[in-house]
């Protein structure tokens, strides 16, 4: 009880932090549009269809949304390294709720940004022409925040070892560009050279990207959205299950890693 | 035996090679206002990190309202409070969000939350800035909230690290009666660590630390003790005759110091119009001047206290430039 009221109120801050910052709720959109349109408008006629009735705008927008999500819930640790720096992170760390909990506020805090910021994208559904339902944007809500609690831990995770926002802005750079070029959010994962495959499989962040493309673009096996992975076509259930088990496991080491650091 | 409020005991903390704090003990009493006086980096930080739970110590024990500051980490928060020696506050919120946060982390019944919250916000005089945002508010005004929020959730033990630094003052002065108001009111017991001398005088004890070492504990009033009489400084006409006179009459033995002639006493007041009116040389000026606790330091390390002055116009420098760069 105690510690659900101390997430929540870590959580509050941070929206509340987010809603008077009106720069990044502005950067977080505008940098996704960028691509979507410049990439989408530019590239489209040239590539013509990806599968038939699928034009690359239409391809890449799921993977847009994924992005969006993705790099906006690793803000969790950009939050923490900043705490510290100004010193508010001492008034947290000495108050009398759980670290775990403050771990999980901030993951959720960021994870409610990111979801909010991939709602806004996705509410371009119908002028990039990708027809939506209810029940898809039910799943696809669920999709984007289980891939943003998952990376937003994987930020926590990393603001625990590292203190400096310089040298948390580097890591996080390094990791989180390669994240997302390597999953498929600007290119379909079949006929690729055998080392890129390989990274792409072993990439988290593409059981992210991928089944929110087959939940918006469609599911079968033998589409060019399904990845192979040691012959097996992971279906939507499959991916979620690898992102869910990768979720989980670092949503528990950043818990334990916040818990043990001076 | 009394029940004290803090208790350590052989408490060690090495970072690496450096001893920060070394073997130390100490008790304090409840409403005890308990002060922590050393020059930089003697380890005042690094002692109230280990009580506030923010450290661990390398070896040695310490309690908190008799729970354990290793084991019982969550009930060792709840009873205190804390104003750290460097901001902490959330600048892009108001003060009035601060305070909310606090209150809401502390578990204060909401029933009581926003009364407490205005309670406090008038006590340090910031209620009519409650909605500007913490940015806007002077170094003062900031160190006021803290103080503030230390207080919201009424704890057992306030840690005060340098609660006046780079403060005017006014500023200190009334942040001092705050201080003192609060343990009459609420016998609250108050550690505040300090290298002001005056600030340092009105701890009801004093514990001087230096390099880790704690090196003396006691009143103000009983270290000055240590250091002895009252001294008096006067210049003379003539003065070998007057050190003659001072021999002879009244058995002290002066010093000559540059042009002056310099003795210690006790009860220089009553001493100084006797010296005044039967000295048979005349006098141009006089001086009377009480122990100090600089004399303390001085006698203690055989070191001045603000030696190192260069070290806190650095760190203010550092500081100053921290919170622009938040801007
Ligand atoms: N995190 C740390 N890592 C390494 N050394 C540290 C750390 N914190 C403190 N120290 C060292 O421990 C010693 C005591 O530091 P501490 O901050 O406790 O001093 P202080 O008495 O609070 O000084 P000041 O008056 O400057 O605040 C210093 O030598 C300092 O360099
Ligand atoms: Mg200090």
């Amino acid at each position: 009880m105690r510690n659900l009221r101390g997430i929540y109120t870590i959580w509050y801050r941070d929206i509340l932090r987010f809603w008077h910052d009106k720069m990044r709720m502005a950067g977080a959109i505008v940098f996704p549009l960028l691509f979507l349109f410049v990439f989408g408008a530019g590239l489209s006629a040239r590539m013509g269809f990806i599968e038939p009735g699928v034009d690359f705008a239409q391809f890449m927008f799921p993977g847009i949304i994924g992005m969006t999500v993705l790099m906006s819930s690793f803000m969790a640790g950009v939050s923490v390294v900043w705490d510290r720096e100004l010193g508010f992170l001492k008034e947290v760390l000495v108050a009398p709720v759980s670290r775990a909990a403050v771990a999980m506020g901030k993951t959720l805090g960021a994870a409610t940004v990111a979801l909010f910021q991939g709602i806004i994208i996705l509410a371009l559904a119908p002028v990039i022409g990708v027809p939506v339902s209810v029940w898809m944007v039910a799943a696809l809500l669920l999709l984007m925040f289980l891939l943003s609690v998952s990376m937003g831990s994987l930020g926590v995770l990393l603001a625990t070892r590292i203190r400096s926002m310089e040298a948390f802005q580097v890591v996080m750079q390094m990791l989180m560009f390669p994240m997302v070029f390597l999953s498929g959010v600007f290119f379909p994962l079949q006929g690729l050279p055998g080392w890129l495959s390989v990274i792409v499989k072993v990439n988290p962040a593409t059981y992210g990207i991928a089944p929110i493309r087959q939940v918006m673009l469609g599911s079968s096996p033998d589409s060019p959205f399904t990845i192979n992975v040691l012959g097996h076509p992971m279906s939507t259930w499959d991916n979620i299950a690898v992102l869910a088990v990768f979720g989980i496991a670092i949503v528990l080491l950043a818990m334990w890693s916040f818990s043990h650091q001076e | 035996m009394q029940d004290y409020v803090i208790r350590v005991e052989n408490l060690l903390k090495k970072f690496g090679e450096v001893v920060a704090i070394n073997d130390i003990s100490f008790n304090v009493a409840p409403g005890e206002v308990f002060g922590f006086l050393g020059p930089n980096g003697a380890g005042k930080t690094t002692t109230i990190n280990i009580l506030c739970t923010l450290a661990k110590p390398t070896s040695g024990h310490a309690t908190l309202n008799g729970f354990d500051v290793v084991r019982q980490q969550s009930q060792v928060r709840q009873s205190i409070g804390l104003v750290f020696q460097d901001p902490s506050l959330d600048e892009r919120l108001s003060g009035l969000q601060n305070l909310r946060f606090h209150a809401m982390v502390y578990n204060i019944p909401a029933a009581v939350r926003e009364t407490r919250i205005k309670e406090m916000l008038t006590m340090v005089e910031l209620w009519d800035k409650r909605n500007s945002q913490v940015r806007t508010y002077s170094g003062g005004m900031k160190r006021r909230l803290e103080i503030a929020r230390g207080l919201l959730h009424y704890p057992v033990v306030l840690f005060l690290d340098e609660p006046t630094l780079g403060l005017d003052p006014q500023t200190r002065s009334r942040i001092w009666e705050y201080i003192l108001g609060l343990r009459e009111q609420r016998g609250t017991t108050i550690f505040l660590t300090t290298h002001y001398m005056d600030e340092a005088e009105k701890a009801d004890r004093i514990a001087v630390i230096d390099y880790g070492n704690l090196i003396a504990i006691d009143t103000p009033q009983g270290l000055k003790g240590m250091v002895g009489k009252d001294v008096i400084s006067a210049r003379t006409d003539d003065d070998d005759r007057a050190a003659e006179e001072l021999r002879l009459r009244y058995g002290i033995e002066p010093r000559h110091d540059g042009d002056e002639l310099t003795f210690e006493v006790t009860g220089g007041d009553e001493f100084l119009p006797v010296f005044i009116r039967e000295l048979g040389v005349k006098i141009h000026s006089v001086r009377l001047r009480r122990p100090t606790l600089d004399d303390v330091f001085l006698k203690l390390t055989g070191r001045e206290i603000r030696e190192k002055e260069a070290g806190d116009i650095f760190k203010a420098m550092v500081r100053e430039h921290g919170r622009r760069m938040r801007r």
